[in-house]
């Protein structure tokens, strides 16, 4: 079972994810886009781990999950206020810190 | 040039003999002034009341002190007159060790008598001159605080103690200018007189440099010693150095234009100070220094060819002045000058540049007193073409003043015959050129002496309405004769050429030589000069009446005189305006290019901020997408590190 | 590697839908997919644990969070088709495909090397292996994540808590306020019409009738109205619209009313 599929589709994955947080404006598909980038380098992770026979890479995309819930929980938490004061979940009214 | 070097004779040295008994007047001289000074100046209002007469008094002691050491070095040996005095170490650096001491040689001795004596008198006459100036106690202190600067100028054995009493006397003269500084002509001659005085400053300060550097010492007893052995060019230097030194003091060209503009000062300041005695410091330095000058016969000259510049130029101004003090002050430009010819003459013009001194500062502080005294008659008047006739109205003043009047154009038998008719004989058989400019200047003498005699005594009355004309006081005009005596009798130190003898020690010997016609011979075309200067102005202005306002129509050299000689508008343009512009330009240097580079920069900077802010629009997702850029770029350039 | 090229294409046009779909919540229903198959291809390489929390933190708990706070905030964030950054959409566009083109050719280019397997690693089972790794090589790291977790919720109690400004209004002042609102501007004293109830709309999203016909507004909620998920009754409300005339100006529903309403 070659690896480089696996590595390809996460690539793949990952790229979808960036372009995504680059194009939504809804702070939540925006949010999502990002989990998208994260579990797409948990497959590279885990992938790798495999590919070289222990278990650390597999430990480090566990790592990421919790670390991915712990920001999820935060994030979201943000987005609640902010569209609490502004009446907006979109990433381009909260603007103001500019020029 | 051979004329006026005669290389190898030999050149005096410095060298003092310990003081003894003397050190306690010598001392006394110079700090009783400086206590008077230091009384009046930090007493304040509690001195008011009898400041004048501790002035008087101040200075009347230092006289008799002077007096003291005068007979005491009168009655020693011709070898034994130098006496010196270390009183402490000023200062020292390295090797470099400045002693604060005294030198009273037959040379200070002199100066101490001219200072003293004259200033005396003069302070006397102040106590009249100045009664109604509720400043006169600072006046005293001032004229004080200038008497013992000047006194530290001749006494001082070093050339760092000249040069503390030199700004010293620089100091009073700019205090005592602008004493009525309430007047803005008062405090701009002031300044004038200050700044240029700072030019002349420079010079002597780069001398004292230079002799330093050659030396390694900068006291006359060591200086004297080594000056045999060092370079001609360096001795030229020195020498050219200390001879702008003198023009700044002294009013000598190119930095004369001060004097005039210095006669707003009190008519008794212009007596002792830009008459007798500061101004002479010039002379001074010049004849302190000859173990220098006499190693360089270039300096000489030049030394002399200035002094006779200015003795023409003096005259010239004298001329065509209207004011009474300024002709006074042209004249004391171009007597001046006869010093400093006399003393670039070498060695056989010193004891007569000195002597040509005192009797200059005899007759020309009678004569400005007289003049003060004229003023104080006439509402402090100083336009001749406003006076006229006061011979009756002023009469001891008339006489003293005639006194003067005669010494100055050398009328046989007064002082002022004495003095430049040898130095005319000097110059004529030293440089006949020279000699004969001085002879020439003698007759203009002659003949704006006598157009100021007859404009102020003589003729009809042009008086001003509501001046009426009154002798003055007993404290003034007593000094006035005490001066017009001396300038009667001033005459009198030549005899048997004593004042040659005396300051044989100082000045060193001249060997004899012929003057090209007979000293009688030479004597009588002097006369006969001066005699023709005086009927020219006699027939000029006693034959006609003199009108009231200043003629406008006149001839170019009038009103060349009357500006001074441009001496002004000399500086202006070459100095004060190319300065001026040159600063203009520096500022528009500083404004255009300095702070333009760097605000340049800042507002480049900050026009490359504005634009760069931009990129600052507060949408997340352009940050974003920057991220991603450059991710991408790292990418690819790993592929193509990775590939290539 | 079926499973893999069975789900890899799936997991790919899923994604492409999270950039496409216009509604959040199509996006998390995507990206649950993706996550799903995900989970799958973690259990095909050897890791049933992470197949395990894979499932569990993420589409269980993460992706619900996400429903939940769709639920609170998204009724109203229909995201606009139009792109207000100039350029943007080309850009990313641009750049994610240089990004990924360049990765994937990467990728492809790097020989990764042969493929060691976790049989060995897994010799006990992957849960005990993974146990031993975590509870001593990376127990600190574990450790600090419990910090992490504990702050994390921390935040977001005090992002989600709010301040009260004013004093809770009592029952009085609120009965007061409605008695001064009937004063000054005629606003209706009674309770909002409920929704209208009929045989075939039994629902909270079918408008009541007043009794001239016409659809009274405000008696659904409007939370379903920005959604635009309003029946408008098409059997019953249009005939009887027809029926009753002419007049079917609807009075404007008075915003000040919804005191309580607190669910946005």
């Amino acid at each position: 079972m070659s690896a480089t599929p696996f590595i390809v589709l996460s690539a793949i994955l990952f790229t979808i994810g960036a372009v995504g947080v680059l194009t939504r404006r809804n702070a939540i598909v925006v949010f999502m886009c990002v989990e998208l980038m994260l579990n797409a380098s948990n497959l590279a992770l885990v992938t790798f781990s495999r590919v070289n026979g222990n278990l650390d890479g597999q430990i480090a995309a566990f790592f990421v999950m919790v670390v991915a819930a712990a920001e999820v929980v935060v994030g979201l938490a943000i987005i609640m206020t902010i569209f609490r004061t502004r009446r907006s979940a979109s990433v381009d009214d909260a603007s103001l810190l500019k020029y | 040039m051979s004329v006026l070097a005669e290389e190898g004779h030999h050149v005096p040295v410095v060298d003092p003999g310990a003081a003894g008994s003397m050190a306690l007047p010598l001392v006394l001289v110079i700090a009783l002034p400086a206590f008077g000074a230091a009384v009046l100046l930090l007493g304040g209002r509690l001195t008011d009341r009898w400041g004048h007469l501790l002035g008087c008094l101040t200075v009347a002691a230092s006289f008799v002190c002077s007096v003291i050491l005068f007979i005491t070095i009168l009655g020693r040996d011709a070898s034994d007159r130098q006496v010196g005095l270390d009183l402490w170490t000023w200062f020292s650096t390295g090797d470099w060790k400045v002693q604060f001491g005294l030198l009273y040689d037959p040379l200070s001795a002199l100066f101490l008598l001219l200072i003293t004596g004259v200033g005396g008198l003069i302070h006397v006459y102040s106590i009249g001159y100045m009664e109604h100036d509720e400043r006169r106690r600072r006046f005293f202190g001032y004229l004080n605080l200038f008497v013992a600067a000047m006194l530290m100028l001749v006494l001082a054995s070093d050339y760092v103690g000249v040069f503390l009493g030199w700004e010293g006397v620089g100091l009073a003269s700019y205090l005592l200018i602008g004493f009525w500084q309430y007047k803005p002509t008062a405090a701009a001659a002031a300044k004038k007189a200050f700044v240029i005085n700072r030019v002349g400053d420079i010079g002597l300060s780069l001398g004292v440099g230079l002799i330093f550097a050659t030396f390694g010492t900068t006291s006359f007893a060591r200086v004297s010693e080594l000056t045999s052995g060092a370079s001609g060019g360096v001795m030229t230097a020195i020498g050219l150095l200390l001879l702008l030194a003198a023009c700044g003091k002294s009013a000598q060209f190119p930095l004369q234009t001060w004097l005039l503009d210095a006669m707003e000062g009190p008519t008794p300041v212009s007596a002792l100070i830009h008459a007798a005695t500061m101004v002479t410091a010039g002379v001074y330095l010049i004849v302190r220094s000859q173990f220098i000058f006499e190693y360089t016969s270039d300096a000489r000259l030049a030394v002399a060819v200035i002094g006779t510049i200015t003795l023409l130029m003096g005259a010239w101004i004298g001329c065509a002045k209207d004011d009474i003090k300024k002709v006074l002050a042209g004249s004391t430009m171009s007597q001046i000058g006869y010093m400093v010819l006399a003393a670039g003459l070498g060695v056989a013009g010193y004891a007569f540049a000195i002597f040509h001194l005192l009797m200059h500062g005899f007759f020309k502080a009678n004569m400005f007193l007289g003049a003060g005294s004229v003023m104080h008659g006439t509402n402090d008047d100083v336009d001749m073409r406003h006076y006229g006739a006061l011979r009756k109205a002023m009469p001891v003043t008339f006489l003293t003043f005639t006194m003067g009047y005669l010494a100055i154009i050398g009328f046989p038998g007064f002082d002022g015959f004495w003095s430049k008719d040898k130095i005319i004989e000097v110059a004529l058989t030293q440089n006949v050129w020279l000699g004969l400019c001085a002879l020439f200047g003698a007759g203009v003498t002659g003949f704006y002496m006598t157009r100021l005699m007859l404009m102020t005594f003589f003729g009809k009355s042009r008086w001003e309405d509501g001046v009426h004309p009154h002798e003055s006081p007993k404290v003034m005009t007593i000094p006035l004769m005490v001066l017009a005596a001396l300038s009667l009798l001033g005459g009198l130190l030549l005899l048997n050429d004593w004042i040659v003898d005396f300051l044989s020690p100082v000045t060193g010997v001249a060997p004899h030589e012929e003057p090209p016609l007979p000293a009688v011979v030479l004597s009588v075309i002097a006369v006969l000069v001066v005699a023709v200067g005086v009927a020219i102005a006699w027939m000029v202005f006693s034959r006609r009446d003199v009108p009231r306002t200043a003629p406008t129509k006149v001839s170019v050299f009038t009103t060349a005189g009357r500006n001074e000689l441009y001496g002004d508008a000399f500086n202006d343009a070459i100095i004060v305006g190319p300065g001026k512009r040159f600063n203009v330009g520096l500022a528009a240097f500083d404004n255009g290019f300095v702070d333009g580079g760097a605000m340049g920069t800042a507002s480049a900077f900050r026009g490359l901020s504005g634009r760069l802010r931009l990129a600052q629009n507060g949408f997340v997702r352009s940050y974003a997408l920057g991220l991603l850029g450059g991710a991408a770029l790292v990418l690819l350039a790993l592929l193509v590190v990775n590939l290539g | 590697m079926t499973a893999f090229w069975i789900l890899a294409p799936i997991m790919v046009v899923c994604a492409l839908g999270l950039l496409f779909a216009r509604k959040a919540v199509h996006c998390a229903l995507l990206l649950a997919v993706v996550m799903i198959s995900l989970a799958v291809l973690y259990a095909v390489q050897d890791a049933p644990f992470l197949f395990a929390v894979q499932i569990i933190v993420y589409t269980g708990a993460i992706l619900m969070l996400f429903l939940f706070v769709l639920m609170l905030v998204g009724v109203d964030a229909s995201d606009s088709v139009v792109e207000t950054i100039r350029g943007q959409r080309l850009l990313a566009a641009g750049f994610g495909l240089v990004f990924g083109v360049t990765l994937v050719l990467g990728v492809a280019q790097v020989g990764i090397g042969a493929v060691t397997g976790l049989t060995k690693a897994n010799e006990d089972g992957n849960v005990p292996a993974i146990a031993q790794v975590l509870f001593t090589k990376y127990v600190f790291a574990f450790e600090v994540t419990s910090a992490l977790l504990i702050t994390a919720a921390l935040g977001a109690m005090v992002l989600a808590h709010r301040e009260r400004l004013t004093p809770k209004p009592t029952q009085r002042a609120a009965a007061a306020q409605r008695m001064r609102d009937y004063a000054e501007h005629g606003k209706h004293l009674g309770p909002l019409p409920p929704p209208g109830v009929f045989a075939r709309h039994n629902a909270v999203d079918t408008p009541a009738l007043l009794p001239d016909g016409s659809v009274s507004e405000a008696s659904i909620s409007r939370v379903l109205a920005a959604r635009g998920s309003v029946n408008r009754s098409p059997g019953s409300a249009t005939q009887v619209e027809r029926i009753g005339g002419d007049d079917t100006s609807v009075p404007p529903r008075d915003d000040s009313a919804d005191q309580g309403g607190s669910g946005r």
